[in-house]
Protein backbone atom coordinates (compact mmCIF):
# COMPACT_ATOMS: atom_id res chain seq x y z
CA UNK A 1 0.00 0.00 0.00
CA UNK A 2 3.10 2.28 -0.42
CA UNK A 3 3.46 5.39 1.69
CA UNK A 4 -0.46 6.07 1.79
CA UNK A 5 -1.74 6.71 4.95
CA UNK A 6 -4.01 4.20 6.59
CA UNK A 7 -7.26 6.82 6.35
CA UNK A 8 -6.24 7.16 2.88
CA UNK A 9 -6.21 3.44 1.83
CA UNK A 10 -9.39 2.84 4.03
CA UNK A 11 -11.14 5.88 1.78
CA UNK A 12 -9.40 3.93 -1.69
CA UNK A 13 -11.21 1.13 -0.61
CA UNK A 14 -14.31 2.00 0.01
CA UNK A 15 -14.31 3.51 -2.98
CA UNK A 16 -13.49 0.85 -4.91
CA UNK A 17 -14.83 -2.02 -3.25
CA UNK A 18 -18.15 -0.54 -1.31
CA UNK A 19 -20.42 -2.10 -3.95
CA UNK A 20 -18.95 -5.58 -4.03
CA UNK A 21 -18.29 -5.62 -1.05
CA UNK A 22 -22.32 -5.10 0.23
CA UNK A 23 -23.08 -6.98 -2.58
CA UNK A 24 -21.10 -10.14 -0.90
CA UNK A 25 -22.08 -9.74 2.11
CA UNK A 26 -25.96 -8.78 1.09
CA UNK A 27 -26.64 -11.79 -1.36
CA UNK A 28 -25.31 -13.86 1.44
CA UNK A 29 -27.43 -12.40 4.20
CA UNK A 30 -30.01 -11.29 2.02
CA UNK A 31 -29.96 -8.11 4.44
CA UNK A 32 -28.88 -4.87 2.54
CA UNK A 33 -29.39 -3.06 5.28
CA UNK A 34 -27.55 -5.13 8.14
CA UNK A 35 -24.89 -5.89 5.51
CA UNK A 36 -24.04 -1.87 5.29
CA UNK A 37 -24.42 -1.52 9.37
CA UNK A 38 -21.98 -4.19 9.33
CA UNK A 39 -19.74 -2.65 6.74
CA UNK A 40 -20.05 0.79 8.54
CA UNK A 41 -18.55 -1.01 11.60
CA UNK A 42 -15.80 -2.50 9.41
CA UNK A 43 -14.84 0.94 8.21
CA UNK A 44 -14.53 2.69 11.33
CA UNK A 45 -12.83 -0.23 13.07
CA UNK A 46 -10.28 0.14 10.42
CA UNK A 47 -9.77 3.32 11.06
CA UNK A 48 -9.45 2.65 14.63
CA UNK A 49 -6.79 0.16 14.10
CA UNK A 50 -4.74 0.25 10.92
CA UNK A 51 -2.96 3.42 12.10
CA UNK A 52 -2.03 1.69 15.11
CA UNK A 53 -1.89 -2.21 13.71
CA UNK A 54 -0.53 -1.06 9.99
CA UNK A 55 -3.11 -1.27 6.80
CA UNK A 56 -2.74 -5.19 5.69
CA UNK A 57 -1.87 -6.40 3.17
CA UNK A 58 -5.38 -7.54 1.85
CA UNK A 59 -7.20 -4.53 3.28
CA UNK A 60 -11.05 -5.76 1.13
CA UNK A 61 -10.50 -9.05 2.48
CA UNK A 62 -9.97 -7.36 5.85
CA UNK A 63 -13.00 -4.98 5.92
CA UNK A 64 -14.94 -8.72 4.74
CA UNK A 65 -13.79 -10.38 7.62
CA UNK A 66 -14.64 -7.85 10.22
CA UNK A 67 -18.36 -6.83 8.24
CA UNK A 68 -18.97 -10.62 8.19
CA UNK A 69 -17.76 -11.10 11.98
CA UNK A 70 -20.48 -8.28 12.81
CA UNK A 71 -23.07 -9.32 11.38
CA UNK A 72 -22.62 -13.30 12.77
CA UNK A 73 -22.44 -11.64 16.04
CA UNK A 74 -25.49 -9.16 15.52
CA UNK A 75 -27.36 -12.60 14.32
CA UNK A 76 -26.43 -14.09 17.33
CA UNK A 77 -27.83 -11.42 19.87
CA UNK A 78 -30.68 -10.41 17.89
CA UNK A 79 -33.58 -13.05 18.39
CA UNK A 80 -32.45 -15.38 16.00
CA UNK A 81 -35.72 -18.20 15.93
CA UNK A 82 -34.32 -22.17 16.36
CA UNK A 83 -35.40 -22.86 12.56
CA UNK A 84 -33.67 -19.91 11.37
CA UNK A 85 -29.94 -20.80 12.85
CA UNK A 86 -29.38 -23.93 10.49
CA UNK A 87 -29.69 -21.75 7.85
CA UNK A 88 -27.44 -19.28 9.34
CA UNK A 89 -24.83 -21.55 9.82
CA UNK A 90 -24.59 -22.44 6.40
CA UNK A 91 -24.89 -18.77 5.11
CA UNK A 92 -21.68 -17.92 7.51
CA UNK A 93 -20.37 -21.13 7.17
CA UNK A 94 -20.14 -20.27 3.42
CA UNK A 95 -18.67 -16.69 4.22
CA UNK A 96 -15.79 -18.01 7.13
CA UNK A 97 -14.43 -20.30 4.36
CA UNK A 98 -13.66 -17.02 1.87
CA UNK A 99 -9.47 -16.91 2.44
CA UNK A 100 -8.58 -12.93 3.66
CA UNK A 101 -6.27 -13.50 0.18
CA UNK A 102 -8.31 -14.65 -1.68
CA UNK A 103 -10.61 -12.35 -4.52
CA UNK A 104 -14.11 -12.60 -3.57
CA UNK A 105 -17.16 -13.26 -6.25
CA UNK A 106 -18.55 -9.95 -7.71
CA UNK A 107 -21.99 -10.41 -7.11
CA UNK A 108 -22.97 -6.79 -7.66
CA UNK A 109 -25.02 -8.04 -11.16
CA UNK A 110 -27.59 -9.99 -8.53
CA UNK A 111 -27.36 -6.79 -5.84
CA UNK A 112 -28.68 -4.54 -9.38
CA UNK A 113 -31.25 -7.16 -10.26
CA UNK A 114 -32.69 -7.97 -6.81
CA UNK A 115 -32.71 -3.63 -6.36
CA UNK A 116 -34.41 -3.25 -9.46
CA UNK A 117 -37.23 -6.18 -8.94
CA UNK A 118 -40.39 -5.38 -10.00
CA UNK A 119 -41.42 -5.79 -6.48
CA UNK A 120 -39.98 -3.30 -5.45
CA UNK A 121 -41.31 0.18 -5.52
CA UNK A 122 -40.22 1.84 -8.74
CA UNK A 123 -39.41 5.02 -6.97
CA UNK A 124 -37.21 3.29 -5.06
CA UNK A 125 -34.76 1.15 -7.18
CA UNK A 126 -32.51 3.94 -9.23
CA UNK A 127 -32.11 5.26 -5.46
CA UNK A 128 -31.29 2.08 -4.05
CA UNK A 129 -29.47 1.04 -6.76
CA UNK A 130 -26.91 4.33 -6.06
CA UNK A 131 -26.82 3.92 -2.29
CA UNK A 132 -26.02 0.16 -2.31
CA UNK A 133 -23.90 -0.47 -5.37
CA UNK A 134 -22.23 2.91 -5.39
CA UNK A 135 -22.28 4.11 -1.61
CA UNK A 136 -23.97 7.09 -2.42
CA UNK A 137 -25.18 8.54 1.01
CA UNK A 138 -29.02 8.77 1.13
CA UNK A 139 -28.67 12.66 1.74
CA UNK A 140 -27.00 13.55 -1.45
CA UNK A 141 -29.69 10.51 -3.53
CA UNK A 142 -32.71 12.50 -1.76
CA UNK A 143 -31.42 15.69 -2.88
CA UNK A 144 -30.74 14.72 -6.47
CA UNK A 145 -34.43 13.31 -6.60
CA UNK A 146 -35.88 16.50 -5.37
CA UNK A 147 -37.31 14.33 -2.40
CA UNK A 148 -36.91 15.06 1.30
CA UNK A 149 -34.43 13.08 2.67
CA UNK A 150 -36.46 11.41 5.18
CA UNK A 151 -38.92 10.36 2.92
CA UNK A 152 -36.12 9.01 0.48
CA UNK A 153 -34.62 7.40 3.69
CA UNK A 154 -37.96 5.69 4.56
CA UNK A 155 -38.54 5.04 0.82
CA UNK A 156 -35.09 3.09 1.46
CA UNK A 157 -35.88 1.38 4.85
CA UNK A 158 -38.99 0.27 3.30
CA UNK A 159 -37.47 -1.20 -0.20
CA UNK A 160 -34.45 -3.09 1.66
CA UNK A 161 -37.34 -4.53 4.68
CA UNK A 162 -39.60 -5.90 1.77
CA UNK A 163 -36.22 -7.52 -0.37
CA UNK A 164 -35.70 -9.30 2.95
CA UNK A 165 -39.06 -9.70 4.25
CA UNK A 166 -40.50 -11.06 0.68
CA UNK A 167 -37.86 -13.40 0.34
CA UNK A 168 -36.49 -12.01 -3.40
CA UNK A 169 -33.84 -13.73 -4.55
CA UNK A 170 -30.06 -12.45 -5.00
CA UNK A 171 -29.46 -14.36 -8.00
CA UNK A 172 -29.67 -14.06 -11.92
CA UNK A 173 -32.81 -14.43 -13.33
CA UNK A 174 -33.43 -17.30 -14.79
CA UNK A 175 -33.23 -16.75 -18.82
CA UNK A 176 -36.85 -16.68 -19.84
CA UNK A 177 -37.05 -13.40 -17.39
CA UNK A 178 -33.79 -12.42 -18.07
CA UNK A 179 -34.14 -9.78 -20.61
CA UNK A 180 -37.15 -8.03 -18.97
CA UNK A 181 -35.44 -7.90 -15.79
CA UNK A 182 -32.09 -6.32 -17.38
CA UNK A 183 -34.64 -3.86 -19.06
CA UNK A 184 -35.44 -2.95 -15.26
CA UNK A 185 -31.89 -2.21 -14.44
CA UNK A 186 -31.21 -0.72 -17.35
CA UNK A 187 -33.96 2.08 -16.58
CA UNK A 188 -33.62 2.33 -13.33
CA UNK A 189 -30.18 3.38 -14.28
CA UNK A 190 -31.05 5.56 -17.00
CA UNK A 191 -33.78 7.26 -14.20
CA UNK A 192 -30.78 8.37 -12.52
CA UNK A 193 -28.89 9.60 -15.12
CA UNK A 194 -31.91 11.99 -16.35
CA UNK A 195 -32.30 13.05 -12.57
CA UNK A 196 -28.52 14.47 -13.54
CA UNK A 197 -29.06 15.95 -16.58
CA UNK A 198 -32.01 17.88 -16.00
CA UNK A 199 -29.84 19.56 -13.94
CA UNK A 200 -28.49 21.55 -17.29
CA UNK A 201 -26.37 24.30 -15.84
CA UNK A 202 -24.69 21.34 -13.79
CA UNK A 203 -24.40 24.28 -11.13
CA UNK A 204 -26.72 23.08 -8.57
CA UNK A 205 -24.48 21.25 -5.95
CA UNK A 206 -27.36 18.78 -5.18
CA UNK A 207 -26.95 17.49 -8.58
CA UNK A 208 -23.24 17.51 -9.87
CA UNK A 209 -21.90 14.31 -10.45
CA UNK A 210 -24.82 12.15 -10.41
CA UNK A 211 -24.96 12.33 -13.90
CA UNK A 212 -21.02 10.60 -13.67
CA UNK A 213 -22.21 8.16 -10.94
CA UNK A 214 -24.77 6.44 -13.50
CA UNK A 215 -22.40 5.92 -16.41
CA UNK A 216 -19.76 4.60 -13.97
CA UNK A 217 -23.17 2.20 -13.35
CA UNK A 218 -24.13 1.72 -16.65
CA UNK A 219 -20.12 0.82 -16.89
CA UNK A 220 -19.59 -1.65 -14.40
CA UNK A 221 -23.10 -3.55 -15.81
CA UNK A 222 -21.97 -3.72 -18.99
CA UNK A 223 -18.63 -4.83 -18.23
CA UNK A 224 -20.96 -7.56 -15.89
CA UNK A 225 -22.88 -8.66 -18.78
CA UNK A 226 -20.67 -8.04 -21.77
CA UNK A 227 -22.84 -9.88 -24.41
CA UNK A 228 -26.10 -7.47 -23.34
CA UNK A 229 -26.29 -5.10 -26.59
CA UNK A 230 -28.61 -2.87 -25.04
CA UNK A 231 -26.27 -2.23 -21.57
CA UNK A 232 -23.34 -1.09 -24.30
CA UNK A 233 -26.25 1.08 -25.76
CA UNK A 234 -27.18 2.79 -22.72
CA UNK A 235 -23.31 3.70 -21.86
CA UNK A 236 -22.85 4.51 -25.37
CA UNK A 237 -25.88 7.02 -24.68
CA UNK A 238 -25.41 8.37 -21.37
CA UNK A 239 -21.44 9.00 -22.39
CA UNK A 240 -22.50 11.15 -25.59
CA UNK A 241 -25.19 13.17 -23.67
CA UNK A 242 -22.56 13.36 -21.04
CA UNK A 243 -19.98 14.88 -23.36
CA UNK A 244 -22.22 17.83 -24.45
CA UNK A 245 -22.88 18.72 -20.78
CA UNK A 246 -20.29 21.72 -20.63
CA UNK A 247 -22.06 23.49 -23.59
CA UNK A 248 -25.37 23.37 -22.82
CA UNK A 249 -24.57 27.07 -21.02
CA UNK A 250 -22.84 29.61 -23.16
CA UNK A 251 -20.61 31.95 -20.56
CA UNK A 252 -23.55 33.50 -19.71
CA UNK A 253 -25.01 30.50 -18.35
CA UNK A 254 -27.72 30.64 -21.10
CA UNK A 255 -29.22 27.86 -22.91
CA UNK A 256 -27.54 26.33 -26.02
CA UNK A 257 -29.33 24.54 -28.41
CA UNK A 258 -27.81 21.44 -29.84
CA UNK A 259 -27.16 23.09 -33.19
CA UNK A 260 -25.47 25.91 -32.36
CA UNK A 261 -23.28 24.56 -29.38
CA UNK A 262 -19.49 24.55 -30.21
CA UNK A 263 -18.26 20.95 -31.14
CA UNK A 264 -14.77 22.46 -29.49
CA UNK A 265 -16.35 22.23 -26.15
CA UNK A 266 -17.69 18.82 -26.20
CA UNK A 267 -15.79 16.13 -23.91
CA UNK A 268 -13.20 14.31 -26.80
CA UNK A 269 -12.54 11.49 -24.28
CA UNK A 270 -16.28 10.72 -23.31
CA UNK A 271 -17.05 10.83 -27.21
CA UNK A 272 -14.43 8.53 -28.01
CA UNK A 273 -15.92 6.37 -24.58
CA UNK A 274 -19.17 6.49 -26.49
CA UNK A 275 -18.38 5.63 -29.75
CA UNK A 276 -16.37 2.68 -28.81
CA UNK A 277 -19.43 1.41 -26.43
CA UNK A 278 -21.49 1.76 -29.61
CA UNK A 279 -19.30 -0.19 -31.57
CA UNK A 280 -19.36 -3.02 -28.69
CA UNK A 281 -23.36 -3.08 -29.13
CA UNK A 282 -23.32 -2.98 -32.63
CA UNK A 283 -21.05 -5.73 -32.76
CA UNK A 284 -23.50 -7.98 -30.36
CA UNK A 285 -26.68 -7.14 -33.79
CA UNK A 286 -28.95 -7.03 -31.48
CA UNK A 287 -30.56 -3.57 -31.96
CA UNK A 288 -31.94 -2.03 -29.71
CA UNK A 289 -33.85 1.34 -28.15
CA UNK A 290 -30.82 2.80 -25.68
CA UNK A 291 -28.12 1.79 -29.49
CA UNK A 292 -30.62 4.02 -31.38
CA UNK A 293 -31.06 7.07 -29.39
CA UNK A 294 -26.92 6.90 -29.32
CA UNK A 295 -26.63 6.22 -32.90
CA UNK A 296 -28.76 9.36 -33.15
CA UNK A 297 -26.24 11.29 -31.01
CA UNK A 298 -23.25 10.15 -32.67
CA UNK A 299 -24.96 11.36 -35.95
CA UNK A 300 -25.40 14.61 -34.14
CA UNK A 301 -21.48 15.06 -33.14
CA UNK A 302 -20.34 14.60 -37.13
CA UNK A 303 -20.90 18.32 -36.93
CA UNK A 304 -17.50 17.73 -34.61
CA UNK A 305 -15.20 16.18 -37.65
CA UNK A 306 -16.05 18.98 -39.68
CA UNK A 307 -19.15 16.69 -40.91
CA UNK A 308 -22.82 18.49 -41.95
CA UNK A 309 -25.32 16.50 -39.86
CA UNK A 310 -27.08 13.78 -41.71
CA UNK A 311 -30.27 14.82 -41.26
CA UNK A 312 -31.76 11.89 -43.32
CA UNK A 313 -29.96 9.32 -41.65
CA UNK A 314 -31.36 10.80 -37.69
CA UNK A 315 -34.96 10.41 -39.62
CA UNK A 316 -34.53 6.74 -40.42
CA UNK A 317 -33.02 6.57 -36.93
CA UNK A 318 -36.11 8.09 -35.36
CA UNK A 319 -38.14 5.54 -37.44
CA UNK A 320 -36.84 2.74 -35.84
CA UNK A 321 -37.13 4.43 -32.45
CA UNK A 322 -40.82 4.81 -32.98
CA UNK A 323 -41.79 1.40 -34.06
CA UNK A 324 -39.49 0.04 -31.28
CA UNK A 325 -41.19 2.35 -28.88
CA UNK A 326 -43.52 4.75 -29.55
CA UNK A 327 -43.61 7.41 -26.34
CA UNK A 328 -44.47 10.95 -26.70
CA UNK A 329 -40.78 12.05 -26.31
CA UNK A 330 -39.06 10.03 -29.49
CA UNK A 331 -42.64 11.47 -31.93
CA UNK A 332 -41.58 14.68 -30.83
CA UNK A 333 -38.26 14.33 -31.37
CA UNK A 334 -38.95 12.48 -35.09
CA UNK A 335 -40.89 15.45 -35.74
CA UNK A 336 -38.14 17.86 -35.37
CA UNK A 337 -35.88 15.64 -37.35
CA UNK A 338 -38.11 15.54 -39.80
CA UNK A 339 -38.53 19.14 -39.90
CA UNK A 340 -34.19 19.92 -40.62
CA UNK A 341 -34.35 17.11 -43.06
CA UNK A 342 -37.24 17.59 -45.39
CA UNK A 343 -38.31 21.30 -44.11
CA UNK A 344 -40.87 22.73 -41.55
CA UNK A 345 -43.81 21.75 -43.11
CA UNK A 346 -42.92 17.97 -42.94
CA UNK A 347 -42.40 18.56 -39.54
CA UNK A 348 -45.60 19.85 -38.62
CA UNK A 349 -47.33 17.58 -40.39
CA UNK A 350 -45.74 14.70 -38.06
CA UNK A 351 -46.91 16.66 -35.02
CA UNK A 352 -50.18 17.22 -36.33
CA UNK A 353 -50.41 13.74 -35.90
CA UNK A 354 -50.08 13.46 -31.99
CA UNK A 355 -53.16 13.21 -30.30
CA UNK A 356 -53.99 16.93 -27.97
CA UNK A 357 -54.11 14.91 -24.96
CA UNK A 358 -51.11 13.10 -24.62
CA UNK A 359 -49.17 16.86 -25.37
CA UNK A 360 -51.33 19.11 -23.11
CA UNK A 361 -48.98 19.55 -20.90
CA UNK A 362 -45.48 17.94 -22.25
CA UNK A 363 -43.01 20.79 -22.93
CA UNK A 364 -40.86 19.22 -25.84
CA UNK A 365 -43.95 19.47 -28.50
CA UNK A 366 -44.73 23.20 -27.78
CA UNK A 367 -40.88 23.66 -27.99
CA UNK A 368 -40.92 22.22 -31.19
CA UNK A 369 -43.93 23.53 -32.85
CA UNK A 370 -43.27 27.13 -31.72
CA UNK A 371 -39.83 26.39 -34.12
CA UNK A 372 -41.54 24.70 -36.91
CA UNK A 373 -44.02 27.07 -36.96
CA UNK A 374 -41.93 30.14 -37.10
CA UNK A 375 -39.37 28.45 -39.60
CA UNK A 376 -42.65 27.56 -41.65
CA UNK A 377 -43.93 31.82 -41.67
CA UNK A 378 -46.82 30.80 -39.29
CA UNK A 379 -46.23 33.34 -36.61
CA UNK A 380 -49.34 33.54 -35.20
CA UNK A 381 -49.56 29.77 -33.86
CA UNK A 382 -45.55 29.90 -33.43
CA UNK A 383 -46.36 32.60 -31.03
CA UNK A 384 -49.07 30.63 -28.63
CA UNK A 385 -46.53 27.67 -28.95
CA UNK A 386 -43.78 29.11 -27.41
CA UNK A 387 -45.59 31.25 -24.78
CA UNK A 388 -47.21 27.25 -23.81
CA UNK A 389 -43.61 26.09 -23.78
CA UNK A 390 -42.55 28.84 -21.49
CA UNK A 391 -45.81 28.28 -19.21
CA UNK A 392 -44.19 24.54 -19.05
CA UNK A 393 -40.46 24.93 -18.67
CA UNK A 394 -38.96 24.03 -15.30
CA UNK A 395 -35.51 25.15 -16.01
CA UNK A 396 -35.05 29.40 -16.15
CA UNK A 397 -31.91 29.06 -18.61
CA UNK A 398 -34.66 27.67 -21.26
CA UNK A 399 -37.45 30.01 -19.95
CA UNK A 400 -35.30 32.78 -21.23
CA UNK A 401 -34.32 31.11 -23.79
CA UNK A 402 -37.20 30.85 -25.64
CA UNK A 403 -38.59 34.59 -24.35
CA UNK A 404 -35.96 35.94 -26.18
CA UNK A 405 -36.76 33.96 -29.17
CA UNK A 406 -40.29 35.30 -28.94
CA UNK A 407 -38.80 38.86 -28.72
CA UNK A 408 -36.68 38.00 -31.62
CA UNK A 409 -39.81 37.15 -34.22
CA UNK B 1 -39.85 -19.45 2.59
CA UNK B 2 -44.29 -19.87 2.66
CA UNK B 3 -46.38 -17.51 0.98
CA UNK B 4 -50.34 -16.89 0.70
CA UNK B 5 -51.39 -16.96 -2.60
CA UNK B 6 -54.46 -15.34 -2.33
CA UNK B 7 -56.78 -15.05 -5.38
CA UNK B 8 -59.21 -11.86 -6.26
CA UNK B 9 -61.46 -12.23 -8.73
CA UNK B 10 -64.07 -9.94 -10.48
CA UNK B 11 -67.70 -10.28 -10.03
CA UNK B 12 -67.86 -12.02 -13.16
CA UNK B 13 -65.68 -14.64 -12.36
CA UNK B 14 -68.11 -15.81 -9.67
CA UNK B 15 -71.24 -15.08 -11.95
CA UNK B 16 -69.11 -18.37 -14.40
CA UNK B 17 -69.01 -20.35 -11.84
CA UNK B 18 -72.34 -20.07 -10.85
CA UNK B 19 -74.00 -20.39 -14.11
CA UNK B 20 -74.22 -24.25 -15.41
CA UNK B 21 -73.69 -23.36 -18.87
CA UNK B 22 -70.07 -21.87 -17.99
CA UNK B 23 -69.08 -23.78 -15.06
CA UNK B 24 -67.27 -26.78 -16.83
CA UNK B 25 -64.95 -24.63 -18.56
CA UNK B 26 -64.52 -22.29 -15.47
CA UNK B 27 -63.68 -25.37 -13.47
CA UNK B 28 -61.74 -26.88 -16.05
CA UNK B 29 -59.13 -24.09 -15.53
CA UNK B 30 -59.15 -24.22 -12.36
CA UNK B 31 -58.63 -28.05 -11.66
CA UNK B 32 -55.67 -28.05 -13.94
CA UNK B 33 -54.04 -25.19 -12.13
CA UNK B 34 -54.94 -26.76 -8.53
CA UNK B 35 -53.28 -30.11 -9.93
CA UNK B 36 -50.01 -28.56 -11.12
CA UNK B 37 -49.65 -26.71 -7.79
CA UNK B 38 -50.61 -29.81 -6.07
CA UNK B 39 -47.91 -32.39 -8.02
CA UNK B 40 -45.28 -29.65 -7.24
CA UNK B 41 -45.40 -30.79 -3.83
CA UNK B 42 -45.39 -27.22 -2.54
CA UNK B 43 -48.59 -26.75 -0.94
CA UNK B 44 -49.06 -26.53 2.53
CA UNK B 45 -52.66 -26.10 2.51
CA UNK B 46 -55.62 -23.88 0.50
CA UNK B 47 -59.44 -23.75 -0.52
CA UNK B 48 -61.58 -22.13 -2.77
CA UNK B 49 -63.99 -20.35 -1.11
CA UNK B 50 -67.59 -19.79 -1.30
CA UNK B 51 -69.19 -16.66 -3.58
CA UNK B 52 -68.30 -13.17 -1.31
CA UNK B 53 -72.48 -12.90 -0.67
CA UNK B 54 -72.07 -16.03 1.65
CA UNK B 55 -69.96 -14.00 3.84
CA UNK B 56 -70.66 -12.63 6.97
CA UNK B 57 -68.12 -10.11 8.77
CA UNK B 58 -67.84 -9.55 12.37
CA UNK B 59 -66.37 -6.41 13.94
CA UNK B 60 -66.09 -5.93 18.01
CA UNK B 61 -66.34 -2.71 18.76
CA UNK B 62 -67.32 -1.25 23.02
CA UNK B 63 -67.70 -5.12 23.76
CA UNK B 64 -70.30 -5.67 21.13
CA UNK B 65 -70.22 -8.15 18.18
CA UNK B 66 -71.59 -6.01 15.22
CA UNK B 67 -72.20 -8.45 12.55
CA UNK B 68 -72.75 -7.59 8.98
CA UNK B 69 -73.45 -9.27 6.09
CA UNK B 70 -71.20 -9.71 3.54
CA UNK B 71 -67.11 -9.41 2.96
CA UNK B 72 -64.65 -7.40 4.64
CA UNK B 73 -64.37 -4.72 2.03
CA UNK B 74 -66.91 -3.54 -0.79
CA UNK B 75 -64.28 -3.80 -3.48
CA UNK B 76 -64.63 -4.47 -7.03
CA UNK B 77 -62.44 -8.11 -7.04
CA UNK B 78 -62.64 -10.17 -4.15
CA UNK B 79 -61.20 -12.96 -2.61
CA UNK B 80 -61.95 -16.57 -4.38
CA UNK B 81 -59.86 -18.82 -2.45
CA UNK B 82 -55.61 -19.47 -1.70
CA UNK B 83 -52.93 -21.43 -1.81
CA UNK B 84 -50.27 -21.52 0.71
CA UNK B 85 -46.94 -22.56 -0.73
CA UNK B 86 -43.63 -23.04 0.35
CA UNK B 87 -40.84 -22.17 -2.40
CA UNK B 88 -37.42 -21.05 -2.18
CA UNK B 89 -38.00 -17.15 -3.19
CA UNK B 90 -40.37 -14.52 -4.53
CA UNK B 91 -40.16 -14.88 -7.92
CA UNK B 92 -40.86 -18.89 -7.47
CA UNK B 93 -43.97 -17.59 -5.96
CA UNK B 94 -44.66 -15.21 -8.47
CA UNK B 95 -44.15 -17.73 -11.04
CA UNK B 96 -47.12 -20.05 -9.48
CA UNK B 97 -49.06 -16.65 -9.34
CA UNK B 98 -48.81 -15.94 -12.82
CA UNK B 99 -50.22 -19.47 -13.48
CA UNK B 100 -53.83 -18.90 -11.93
CA UNK B 101 -56.38 -18.47 -14.31
CA UNK B 102 -57.50 -15.45 -12.06
CA UNK B 103 -54.26 -13.24 -12.81
CA UNK B 104 -55.61 -12.74 -16.34
CA UNK B 105 -59.26 -11.75 -14.62
CA UNK B 106 -58.59 -10.39 -11.30
CA UNK B 107 -55.47 -10.64 -9.91
CA UNK B 108 -52.90 -12.40 -6.94
CA UNK B 109 -51.59 -11.00 -4.23
CA UNK B 110 -48.32 -12.53 -2.80
CA UNK B 111 -47.56 -12.48 0.75
CA UNK B 112 -44.59 -14.10 2.92
CA UNK B 113 -46.17 -15.82 6.02
CA UNK B 114 -44.78 -15.20 8.92
CA UNK B 115 -41.61 -17.79 10.47
CA UNK B 116 -43.04 -20.24 12.79
CA UNK B 117 -42.62 -19.35 16.18
CA UNK B 118 -39.93 -21.06 18.20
Amino acid sequence: MGGATPAATAAAVARDSYGRLIAYLAARSHDIAAAEDALGDAFAAALKHWPVDGVPDAPEAWLLTTARRRLHDRWRHGRVKAGAEETLRIVFGELATVAPEAQFPDERLKLMFVCAHPAIDPAARSALMLQTVLGLDAARIASAFLVAPATLAQRLVRAKTKIRAAGIAFEVPREDEWLERLADVLEAIYAAYGTGWDDVAGTDPRTSGLAQEALTLAAMLARLVPDAAEAWGLVALIAFCQSRAAARRNAAGDYVPLAAQDPARWDGELLAVAEAALKQAAALGVPGAFQIEAAIQSAHTQRRLGASVPQGTIVALYDALVALQPTIGARVSRACALGEAEGAAAGLAALATLAAADVGGYQPYWAALAHLAAAAGRTETARAARERAVGLSTDPAVRRFLLRETERR
Amino acid sequence: MEYMLLFYQPTSDFAERADPAKAGDYMAGWMSYVQAVQEAGIVKSGAGLQAPATATTLRVSEGKRRVQDGPFADAKEQLGGFFIIDVPDLDTALTWAARAPCAATGGVEVRPALPPRA
